[in-house]
């Protein structure tokens, strides 16, 4: 059996001095959406920052296919394979959405004008606003520049905060189907969502979060699946 | 009109030129290092004494001064980065802002101690005659300042559109957190940052000492008017302080043109406030500088 | 030591004590804006100047070179000293107080130069570079050292006064409001506090300090010139002087001053001892290490002797 892409294993840490996390264990085996849920200050974001070197960790390991990447740098997780898309602030806003590729791909030695040519046929909206500032874009368009700029690399897996956050509906549910659509191109994806139910619907598996640790976790349609679940998690 | 051109705009469009060298290394170092950079003025008359031995001692063109002034001065740019400003990146940028109070005191007193307070000149006792075309008189030197300056603009337009460096740079001002998750290596950038800052400021200083004489108090009374520029043109827009530049030191010059009667409009004495003016006026009206840039 | 040597001694202690405590109101009043409310007030110098300026002018007797003969004496000049610096502070506060401390530093430095060149051109008023001389000083009627010890007395009173409203100012509640608006802005603006308003009147109130202290120096050496506005020996000696004290502190400023002044005349002393080439270079040498310890407590001692350390209040 082959390694999953990332695992996380008991991970406790924060920011200050104070824990955040209690404990925190998850898995995404390849070709997987994983979605984190829980109630607000359940440390779903943080749990995400954690794998991506942003948190003091202060137990327990994180693993990248298999070895171990625990307090490893941004910088260095960035050349493992690791792209994040942050919730908010996400784009470069005066910078082109050319260039906000193309800084995507700062730390690629070749020539990244073919991927940026996938990044367009995956998302046909930046293809007319190419010379366009991001800053300009709508907030869905943006979350399209964002997550494309997170793609330039060819990750091993994508790290998504809240992709929805703040979307209208219409916007929300593109974006989801774009996350499917990365996946389906194999794409591994770990994702934190508000939008529990929707999340769900195009994940594989599902975490429950609470309070800095695991709480509950199952196949994403055996958790939509559970009244108990639905009445805690998913607002009824 | 041969008098407001000869005597007013074309000193106007010299001093600009100082001027918007000067504010195109303020407003990136505001924009990517987040703190006003108070030393830069002081950075400048270094630049101006180190050309000096090339110069003078060498006999080489200023132009030549300039280009050594500017990669002396670039090193020198890194090496207090790393000792003043890089310790305090994590602290407000406040302490920053005041540390580079500290540097200028310590680079202008160097100065002072190494080179003397007495005045110098790259071309002491020589007498230039200026170029003549018809009623158009113009000083060697003036033409060579406002050319090379055009140059060194349209080459950090270059930068900062054609170049990864530069839009890494763009990128860093927008957002260094963002920079940093990106992979763009922002000390890196920081670094580039700093010469190209350095570089610019060293050239411009070498000019205002060609354009007039080398004094040890030179760049601090040329920060004032580039910070002035710099906020004109809005922080963080490198076509901004061009203009900003521009706009300054054309100011300064005109301000004193016999406008309205045949008196001076502004007192020769007053010249150098009319920057703090400007600034003062677009602080109460337009905090972002005339072409919209970011308030920090 | 011959008794001619100990008297000399002491007058030169007076002298320190004197100006130590002139430059302490000076720090008091950069510790109301730094310390306690976060303005980055470099334009020290400018309401020196026009404090001092506004003194000399009510007291001098009449000069055909510049304002005066009004006469009045100092207990109505320091006062309209304080004032006239307030007017000033009030003004620049409508303009720049609701800036981030960059822009407001950049601006309190070109207002400063404003002024310098004001009190540079406006030559009818102030006489130019000339100055305005023979400024009369307070208690110089009582023979021998009683004078210069009467004004040493009433500086120290006008130091503990500035002290006790300082201190005051920060144990009220009004401080405590001004340190949440230094420490998170907007935070205190969500809770319905008219930030600006509060930074206003602190910045006034320290500016009101700092052009006390301008009449006070004018009127200790009986003269005022342009060279007073330079920035050097006001403004930046008088943030090394916070610095090292520990800004945040009240008492923190007053020690910093007091200790930084003695430095200061101290290392002008030992220049006079040098030869005279070595003796012009060692001033530069006095500059280069104000700036040095800048950095270097900036970096290190962030709190300086007496002030709160990261993390405090």
């Amino acid at each position: 059996m082959t390694a999953p892409v990332l695992e996380l294993r008991g991970i406790a840490g924060g920011y200050g001095e104070a824990d955040i996390l209690h404990g925190v264990s998850l898995t995404v085996a390849g070709g997987e959406i994983v979605v984190v849920i829980g109630p607000n200050g359940a440390g779903k974001s943080t749990a995400i920052k954690a794998v991506f070197g942003l948190l003091r960790i202060s137990a327990g390991q994180i693993l990248l296919g298999g070895e171990e990447i625990t307090g490893l740098s941004t910088e260095k997780l960035i050349t493992l394979g690791v792209s994040y898309v942050p919730q908010t602030g996400n784009v470069f806003p005066t910078l082109s959405v050319e260039e906000n590729l193309e800084l995507g791909a700062y730390i690629r030695n070749d020539d990244w004008r073919p991927r940026a040519r996938e990044i367009y046929e995956m998302f046909p909206p930046l293809a007319d606003r190419r010379e366009q500032a991001a800053g300009t874009l709508s907030g869905g368009e943006r979350q399209m520049v964002a997550i494309g700029r997170a793609l330039m690399l060819e990750p091993r897996i994508l790290l998504l905060d809240e992709p929805t956050a703040g979307l209208s509906p219409a916007y929300q549910h593109d974006i989801l189907m774009i996350a499917k659509d990365i996946n389906s191109s194999g794409v591994p994806i770990l994702m934190v969502e508000q939008n529990a139910r929707q999340a769900l619907e195009i994940a594989d598996r599902g975490y429950i979060l609470v309070d800095g640790q695991n709480r509950l976790d199952d196949d994403a349609s055996v958790l939509l699946s559970s009244p108990d679940v639905a009445k805690m998690f998913l607002g009824g | 009109m041969a008098e407001f051109v000869n005597f007013y705009l074309i000193p106007g469009l010299v001093l600009g030129s100082i001027y918007a060298l000067g504010a195109i290394g303020v407003s990136m170092l505001f924009s990517i290092l987040r703190f006003a950079h108070f030393a830069h003025g002081d950075m400048m008359t270094l630049a101006a004494y180190l050309a000096l031995p090339v110069v003078v001692g060498l006999g080489l063109h200023p132009l030549a001064g300039a280009v050594a002034a500017a990669v002396m001065t670039s090193a020198v740019a890194l090496g207090i980065d790393k000792i003043a400003y890089q310790p305090v990146r994590a602290r407000p940028t406040i302490v920053a802002v005041m540390i580079s109070l500290g540097v200028a005191l310590m680079l202008r007193s160097v100065i002072q101690i190494g080179f003397g307070v007495k005045i110098e000149s790259y071309s002491a006792g020589q007498i230039v005659p200026p170029l003549r075309f018809d009623w158009f008189v113009i000083l060697e030197k003036h033409i060579w300042i406002i050319a090379s300056t055009l140059v060194l603009m349209l080459a950090v337009h270059l930068l900062l559109s054609r170049t990864r460096a530069g839009k890494a740079m763009r990128a860093m001002s927008d957002s260094a957190e963002l920079a940093q998750l990106t992979g763009i290596p922002t000390e890196r950038v920081v670094r580039l940052t700093w010469i190209v800052g350095a570089s610019l400021a060293a050239i411009a200083g070498v000019f205002a000492a060609w354009d007039t004489y080398l004094q040890t108090m030179m760049g601090w009374f040329l920060l004032l008017p580039i910070f002035a520029a710099t906020i004109l043109g809005g922080i963080g827009r490198p076509y901004g302080a061009m203009m900003g530049g521009l706009i300054i030191g054309l100011a300064e010059e005109l301000s004193t043109y016999p406008w309205i009667t045949d008196d001076p409009l502004v007192s020769p004495g007053y010249k150098t406030g009319i920057a703090f003016a400007i600034m003062v006026v677009l602080l109460i009206f337009r905090p972002h500088g005339l072409f919209g840039g970011r308030v920090f | 030591m011959s008794p001619d040597q100990i008297y000399g001694l002491f007058l030169y202690g007076i002298s320190l004590l004197t100006m130590g405590g002139i430059y302490a109101l000076m720090t008091l009043g950069l510790n109301m804006h730094w310390g306690l409310t976060g303005i980055l007030n470099i334009g020290i110098a400018g309401f020196f100047a026009v404090g001092a300026y506004t003194s000399a002018i009510l007291a001098a007797a009449p000069h055909p070179g510049h304002w005066g003969g009004f006469g009045l004496p100092a207990v109505l000049t320091f006062p309209a000293a304080m004032v006239a610096s307030a007017v000033v502070a009030y003004g620049i506060a409508g303009i720049c107080i609701r800036l981030r401390s960059d822009y407001l530093a950049i601006a309190s430095i070109g207002i400063a130069e404003i002024l310098r060149l004001v009190v540079k051109n406006a030559k009818e008023v102030t006489n130019g570079t000339l100055g305005i001389s023979n400024l009369p000083r307070p208690f110089e009627w009582i023979p021998g050292a009683g004078g210069q010890l009467a004004f040493l007395g009433l500086v120290i009173v006008l130091v503990l006064g500035v002290y006790w409203l300082a201190e005051r100012a920060r144990t009220s509640p009004w401080g405590r409001t001004m340190r949440a608006i230094r420490d998170n802005e907007d935070a205190a603006r969500a809770l319905g506090k008219d930030v600006d308003a509060f930074r206003t009147r602190a910045f006034v109130t320290g500016a009101a300090f700092m052009g006390l202290a301008g009449a006070m120096t004018a009127h200790y050496i009986k003269f005022i010139g342009p060279e007073a506005t330079e920035p050097l020996q006001t403004t930046f000696l008088v943030w090394v002087m916070l610095i090292v004290g520990g800004s945040g502190s009240n008492r923190g400023a007053i020690l910093g001053a007091v200790l930084m002044w003695t430095v200061w005349s101290a290392s002008e002393i030992v220049a006079g001892y040098l030869p005279a080439e070595l003796a012009a270079r060692a001033a530069f040498v006095r500059v280069f290490l104000i700036g040095l310890v800048l950095v270097v407590v900036l970096q290190r001692f962030e709190g300086g002797i007496l002030g709160p350390k990261r993390g405090e209040t």
